[in-house]
């Protein structure tokens, strides 16, 4: 029970009679890499939302370290050790790479005035120029965000995600858009961050390739349900899996 | 090494130049500078809420008016003008907080209309309070102070009184931008939602970035009650919002010096349009359009991109050390 | 009673040339995003059209009128879209609120040094007489105007609703890349909502400039009234914009009766500022289109 970091139970919702998930549980242990698929409209991106409380869910509730954590606001829910990336690019694009990721920490440190009376990377850039150099991004320190390439952008997207030391981050298709080399690499400093820290990670992702040898277990939805669990060896041979695929 | 160095020097220089430039000048051009001076702190102060952390506001007049009418009634009543000084900040600090409401509701042109209308509200009641505010006679006679036994009462003197005053609000707004409240600021600008996913309250940061704006606006109309020794509600109307708007748009907003500039051209450009008598308003209101056209950055966007164009050799260095470490 | 009746008849009237300027200034921010600062100022710039042609070159006022309907098109429609709105597309919101700001200045400083910084006189459509019903007395140029101003939103309405023209342009205000995968040509779209902005706001500048006298200052009201009425009826629809007018009329008309009428001013802000805070899309709105 220690081990469970995330603990989702009998999550249902609803869009005018739809049920976009429908009565879904799961629980993440400490560590795992879950993938989460399933075909267009089949009710992850919902389900995702409904665990971040940026939808209310009609039913069912979502413990994070066994806290309920309902509808929290979102900074709140990042300092119980949260982290997230977006689909879509996220940085701040007209601050420095190494201001990005100093903010994505310094909330984490002292108060709110210590914040403004402080130093003024709130003791900071050691750590950030780790977290720069574990993504290889030392060349782009001090470019503006917003003039990296696409791919460099969701290096710094996942670097702040890392930043605050989160016990659990989800990450919200993080290939998609990626070119081949670039997507490699993601994936390697994403094996490396989970092997080194523990770290738990939520991952829906629409390249198959990308999931199936990052993830050590999969969820698969369809319609709103899980339609099979699983390793991802379990996962390529399931019919069910397949069906809802090709048939869908 | 060398930005660094510029970066100390500038305004030493300019500091430096800031108090010998008045000595031997005539009455009208201390009082030009004085004035320049106190619109530069409500300028940044707007800069601070509108350029740092993007959030508009078309009422940054009010605020000074606020900060003008009370140091006006404290001082009228015998206190001391650091008595008032510090109650119109705290005052303007505490509505201004209240005028951040509405930015947690509602965004861009909408909280501009909600701020113009909170600036209208502001001169109707200046203007129609008369048993406070002596209504469109305004307030006459407040004095300017003395510290320690030096009087400021000369106008050169109080030119150096305001100087102070703008060294102070300067270092206290590059503290402010430069500490990680800064860092929060420009962050709830790029990107409110991300921010808050990475733990930035954005609630508190946006009522925190009106609030510290308003504040220097109070601080900016301190000032301005023993400078013109005058004030009515009609200093503190609508336009003048527009005109300390003006002034950090056209400077540079969420540019350190922006504000400044944009004071200097706002305040003197008048001064050098007067031989074109009427026509001025009409000038600089053309040349305005003509800069949003063509540099929506802001003059000092507009020389960057000068800049750039004269000295396109280290651009193109740069770039090929970039490429050589990819 | 007759009393009440009267000022509810002329603060619709009022409210309908108010709901032209807003209705006009809603389109405007449905096909552009642009929120434009000058619109008081387009109210005021055609009845000086009208003064030019008839004063300065001796046309009739039957002629003048149409006139200046078409040099409000032509200026305050195409020019302001080319020359200002059109640069500054990309830049986003708040250089183009600047550069509107800046506008309204311009045009009421040219007004003011080249005509007169005076009230002038304005030609009136219709008679000043008053009619009788019952005890109240209802003035028919009120009654005129009410009817001219309405019919105008409603041959609008007709217009967007009815014709292919109209539903294209209602498509690209809505989602313009639908409209332009559907063939829709969006840029003359948007030119025809700058056009038909520019002739409200001329009509509406024949028809509520005698009330007042023609002068360069009439913009810095109606140009506020124009804001709070779209605001308050809801920012993405005719019909929003057109209660709004008539709300803001009315309230003005009743207060100035029987509120304060040194804060008669103050409650239409009042007013907007309970509404952004209580309902931000407004009272006809629909909440979609608001987190642009």
């Amino acid at each position: 029970m220690s081990d469970t970091v995330l603990s989702v139970r009998n999550i249902s919702k609803s869009f005018g009679g739809i049920h976009a998930v429908n009565d879904v549980s799961f629980d993440v242990g400490k560590g795992e890499v879950l993938g989460l698929i399933g075909p267009n409209g089949s009710g992850k991106s919902t389900l995702f939302n409904c665990v971040l409380g940026q939808l209310p869910a009609d039913a069912g509730e979502v413990q994070i370290h066994g806290q309920r954590v309902g509808q929290m606001r979102a900074s709140r829910l990042n300092k119980l050790g949260v982290g997230r990336t977006f689909q879509q690019l996220s940085v701040f694009p007209q601050m420095s790479v190494l201001d990005n990721i100093i903010l994505a920490g310094q909330e984490h440190h002292g108060s709110m005035a210590s914040r403004l009376f402080g130093p003024s990377d709130a003791g900071l850039t050691a750590e950030a120029d780790r977290m720069i150099q574990f993504f290889k991004l030392e060349h782009l320190r001090d470019e503006m965000a917003g003039s990296l390439s696409y791919g460099q952008q969701k290096l710094v997207d996942a670097a702040m995600a890392f930043m605050a030391g989160p016990s659990l981050v989800l990450l919200d298709e993080p290939a998609g858009g990626v070119n081949l080399t670039m997507l490699a690499n993601l994936k390697d400093r994403l094996e490396t961050y989970n092997r080194e820290h523990g770290t738990t990670f939520v991952v829906i992702e629409h390249n198959m390739e990308f999931v199936m040898t990052l993830c050590t277990r999969i969820i698969v939805l369809a319609e709103g349900a899980i339609i099979a669990e699983g390793t991802p060896d379990e996962i390529r041979s399931n019919q069910q899996v397949i069906d809802a695929y090709l048939g869908g | 090494m060398t930005t660094k160095m510029v970066r100390i020097l500038f305004p030493l220089a300019a500091l430096a130049l800031l108090v010998l430039i008045p000595l031997g000048q005539g009455n009208y051009i201390i009082y030009v500078m004085t004035s320049w001076l106190m619109f530069s702190i409500a300028a940044m102060g707007l800069n601070l809420t509108l350029g740092y952390a993007g959030q508009i506001s078309l009422a940054q007049a009010s605020f000074m008016g606020i900060g003008a009418y009370i140091t006006a009634l404290l001082t009228l009543a015998g206190y001391h003008w650091v008595v008032g000084w510090v109650a119109a900040m705290g005052a303007c600090f505490g509505i201004g907080l209240l005028l951040g409401y509405p930015a947690l509701r509602v965004q861009h042109h909408f909280l501009a209309f909600v701020t113009l209308a909170f600036n209208t509200l502001v001169f109707l009641v200046l203007r129609n309070e008369e048993w406070l505010t002596g209504g469109n006679h305004g307030l006459v006679g407040m004095p300017r102070p003395s510290f320690f036994g030096i009087s400021t009462g000369k106008n050169l003197e109080f030119y150096y009184f305001v100087l102070i005053l703008f060294v102070i609000s300067a270092a206290v707004f590059y503290w402010i931008v430069n500490s990680p409240w800064g860092r929060a600021f420009k962050a709830l600008r790029e990107n409110p939602v991300r921010a808050e996913s990475l733990g930035v309250d954005t609630r508190r940061i946006t009522l925190l970035a009106f609030a510290i704006g308003s504040a220097f606006g109070g601080g900016a109309g301190a000032i301005m009650s023993p400078l013109v020794q005058f004030i009515e509600p009609g200093s503190f109307a609508l336009v003048h919002s527009l005109k300390i708007l003006l002034m950090v748009v056209v400077g540079g907003a969420g540019l350190f010096y922006g504000p400044m500039l944009g004071a200097a051209v706002v305040i003197l450009l008048p001064e050098f349009l007067r031989f074109t008598e009427g026509y001025y308003l009409m000038i600089y209101a053309a040349l305005v359009i003509v800069l949003m056209v063509y540099s929506p950055t802001g003059l000092i966007g507009l020389g960057t991109k000068l800049w750039q164009q004269i000295r396109p050799q280290s651009e193109v260095r740069k770039d090929m050390s970039k490429g050589a470490q990819l | 009673m007759s009393e009440f009746i009267q000022l509810i008849v002329s603060g619709l009237s009022t409210g309908s040339i108010y709901a032209l300027a807003a209705v006009g200034f809603t389109l405007l921010w449905q096909a552009s995003q642009t929120i434009n600062f000058a619109q008081g100022e387009f109210v005021m710039v055609p009845a000086f059209f009208v003064l030019v042609l008839t004063v300065k070159m001796g046309l009739p006022v039957w002629l003048a009128m149409p006139l200046a309907v078409i040099l409000a098109v032509l200026i305050l429609g195409a020019l302001f879209k080319r020359l200002i709105v059109e640069p500054m597309f990309r830049h986003g919101t708040i250089p183009l609120v600047i550069a509107t700001i800046a506008l309204g200045i311009l045009l009421k400083e040219m007004v003011k040094e080249f005509y007169s910084p005076l009230g002038q006189p304005f030609p009136s459509l219709f008679p000043q007489t008053v009619l009788k019903i019952g005890n109240a007395s209802i003035s028919v140029p009120d009654i005129a105007n009410l009817i001219i101003a309405m019919g105008t939103i409603f041959a609008l309405q007709l217009f967007l609703s009815g014709t292919r023209t109209g539903r294209s342009m209602q498509a690209t205000a809505q989602n313009p890349d639908v409209a332009q995968i559907l063939g829709v040509d969006i840029k003359r779209m948007v030119l025809y909502t700058f056009l038909i902005n520019g002739a409200l706001a001329a009509i509406a500048s024949i028809l509520i400039t005698p009330i007042y006298l023609a002068k360069f200052s009439n913009g810095e009201t109606l140009g506020l009234v124009a804001f709070i009425a779209a605001i308050v009826g809801g920012f993405n629809q005719i019909r929003g914009a057109l209660v709004g007018g008539l709300l803001l009329g009315v309230i003005d008309n009743l207060s100035a009766a029987y509120f304060s009428s040194e804060y008669r001013q103050a409650l239409p802000m009042l007013l907007l500022i309970v509404i952004i805070l209580v309902r931000p899309q407004g009272l006809l709105g629909t909440a979609e289109g608001r987190t642009v």
